[in-house]
């Protein structure tokens, strides 16, 4: 059986016993997405030589030492492209160095080999927004893999990828592992540099594990996180081991759920497969308790008010002079800016860049963007108030399932819809985790479904414990 | 929160973005629906919540002020659309 079925625990486990070496592992991953990546489309690119040398070079002692791990392109690799899905970055840019994330990655010994389909610069939660092509959903081909990080759930789920890394703003790593039928983890904002990521909403990106199981998730995430000067809001905090509630059993466990989240509007199947996952954690001996987040409903708004705000600013460095698409028949500097912005952008980035500049013009700044800033206080303190008397909170990921290719298209408000409840995560900046809890059959085909549960602020230890405690007894 | 009221061909400009007539429109359309769905927050009285800029209040973090390696004049150029020796070519910007 190829080596790109198996999980990171499972290699581990035979590089040390020396029944394999990392250049098997990178052979058969390349051997996987050979074969499979045209009808997945996951992959934007893969660069197979430098892995094969890196893998020759890797240091099997090292805790992740020889394990390829499939990078979301919107993450600088120094040597590989990095387009975020954007025709602006796909003609001539090259990465001259390494993200934050991507150092700690290699300090643990993992190689990043291939580089993941996305929404144009994240903005998206089908990756149909990829001006590169489309991805698709490895249960269903006729169907989205969610997004952004459409391609990184399709081709750990497709196991063309032993494992990726994502990045999540508004549920972009959460939503693609429950539409996909794998492990997604946003840690708490600050945990993992955002440095060399291409930041789309900087208050709200957080870069996290997309993997087959919820220990791969744990190990990968300790490779991933700690201080980094270069991003002002990394946190100056311990890294723990996040492995270390895995296996523990979560007695006693007080686990909320808030009735906000529990509501029409969500698929049948998709409430159905989270109640049984409920009745699952209380058997384990978790204590299951109502709670209430009173103002869950000003999530979307405040989220797309913020996120566009700051995209609008971030996207300001796409002007053509230093890197990215330029304009080939601009005559002077205004029109140079226009023609290469317009020619580079794609519809959802344009839309997004509009709406953001537009709540942050003179005269709109306090109704929009100050009225969302205190919607996000309001936000935050019902977290707050609901961890005073649960340890996580338990939700659905998506309210539904994978929708078909080209069915949400140009209705960007029923897309953006899509989030409700990922978002506030986001917004509170707290850790959530998406753990498969079964399927909803659609058309006779059956669908993944994600169970989200969201910790206390750093504290992934107790997310990955109930997580990997559900996930074993399932 | 003013009702929504987008001019899109003022805010294009503000964005370094250029819409043909027919993107305007369709454009226009779309973002007054979401700004009618974000009025959603017109509903709260927000008046005297504090804001908050990032869920993890860290503030002012400042560096230690000495010499560190940055990025290499050739790595900064490496991506350059247009260069000139060691600079940047851009259209010309003064008559």
């Amino acid at each position: 059986m190829s080596l790109a079925t198996s999980t990171i625990a499972q290699l581990r486990q035979r590089l040390t016993a020396g029944e394999i070496t990392p250049r098997d592992i990178v052979q058969d991953v390349a051997k996987a997405i050979e074969s499979r990546n045209g009808e997945l489309g996951a992959y934007l690119s893969f660069d197979t030589e430098t892995a094969l040398k890196e893998a020759d070079a890797a240091d099997k002692s090292l805790p992740l030492g020889g394990i390829p791990i499939g990078i979301k392109d919107n993450m600088n690799v120094t040597g590989q492209p990095c387009t975020c899905a954007s025709k602006i970055l796909a003609e001539n840019y090259t990465a001259p160095y390494d993200a934050g994330a991507i150092q700690k990655l290699r300090q643990g010994g993992a190689l990043p080999f291939g580089r993941l389909n996305m929404d144009e610069f994240a903005m998206g939660s089908s990756t149909e927004n990829s001006a590169l092509g489309i991805t698709r959903n490895p249960c269903d081909a006729s169907r989205v893999p969610g997004g952004s990080s459409g391609g990184s759930a399709a081709a750990v789920a497709g196991d063309i990828a032993i494992a990726a890394l994502g990045s999540d703003t508004g549920g972009s790593i959460r939503q693609p592992a429950a539409l996909c039928g794998c492990v997604g983890l946003k840690p708490t904002y600050g945990r993992v540099s955002r440095f060399g990521l291409v930041a789309f909403a900087s208050s709200l990106d957080q870069i996290g594990p997309i993997t087959k199981t919820v220990e791969d998730a744990a190990l990968l995430l300790n490779h991933l996180c700690g201080k980094d000067g270069r991003d002002s809001t990394s946190l100056d905090v311990e890294v723990p081991d996040f492995t270390a509630g895995i296996g523990k059993d979560i007695k006693g466990l007080r686990v909320g759920l808030p009735k906000e989240y529990f509501i029409d509007g969500t698929h049948a199947g998709v409430s159905a497969a989270v109640d049984a996952a409920i009745k699952k954690l209380e058997s384990l001996g978790a204590i299951i308790e109502q709670i209430s987040l009173p103002h869950t409903e000003l999530g979307v708004a405040t989220y797309y008010v913020l996120a566009p705000a700051e995209a609008s600013a971030n996207l300001a460095r796409f002007d053509g002079v230093r890197y990215g698409h330029r304009s080939s028949s601009a005559t002077d500097l205004m029109e140079h800016y226009l023609k290469s912005r317009s020619e580079g952008f794609g519809p959802e980035v344009k839309r997004r860049i509009l709406l953001g500049t537009y709540m942050l013009s003179s005269g709109y700044y306090d109704a929009y963007y100050l009225r969302a800033q205190k919607a996000r206080t309001l936000i935050r303190n019902d977290f707050t108030e609901a961890f005073s008397k649960v340890d996580v909170i338990i939700s659905p990921t998506s309210p539904a399932p994978a929708h078909k290719l080209g069915e949400l298209k140009d209705n960007p408000l029923a897309a953006y819809l899509e989030d409700v409840f990922t978002i506030p995560v986001n917004l509170a900046g707290l850790p959530g985790i998406s753990v498969p809890c079964g399927d909803v059959e659609v058309d006779g085909v059956k669908l993944p479904v994600g169970l989200q549960i969201i910790g206390k602020p750093l504290d992934e230890v107790t997310v990955l414990r109930a997580a990997h405690a559900y996930e074993q007894a399932r | 929160m003013p009702a929504a009221d987008i001019d899109i061909q003022k805010v294009a400009k503000l964005s370094r973005l250029s819409l043909t007539t027919e993107e305007a429109a369709h454009y226009e359309k779309q973002l007054n629906g979401v700004l009618a769905y974000i009025d959603t927050l017109t509903a709260h009285d927000l008046g005297d919540v504090e804001p908050t800029a990032h869920a993890m209040p860290v503030f002012d973090v400042l560096r230690v002020d000495e010499e560190r390696p940055g990025f290499t004049q050739e790595q900064c150029l490496s991506n350059a659309p247009k260069r000139a020796g060691d600079q940047f070519q851009i259209p010309k910007v003064i008559e």
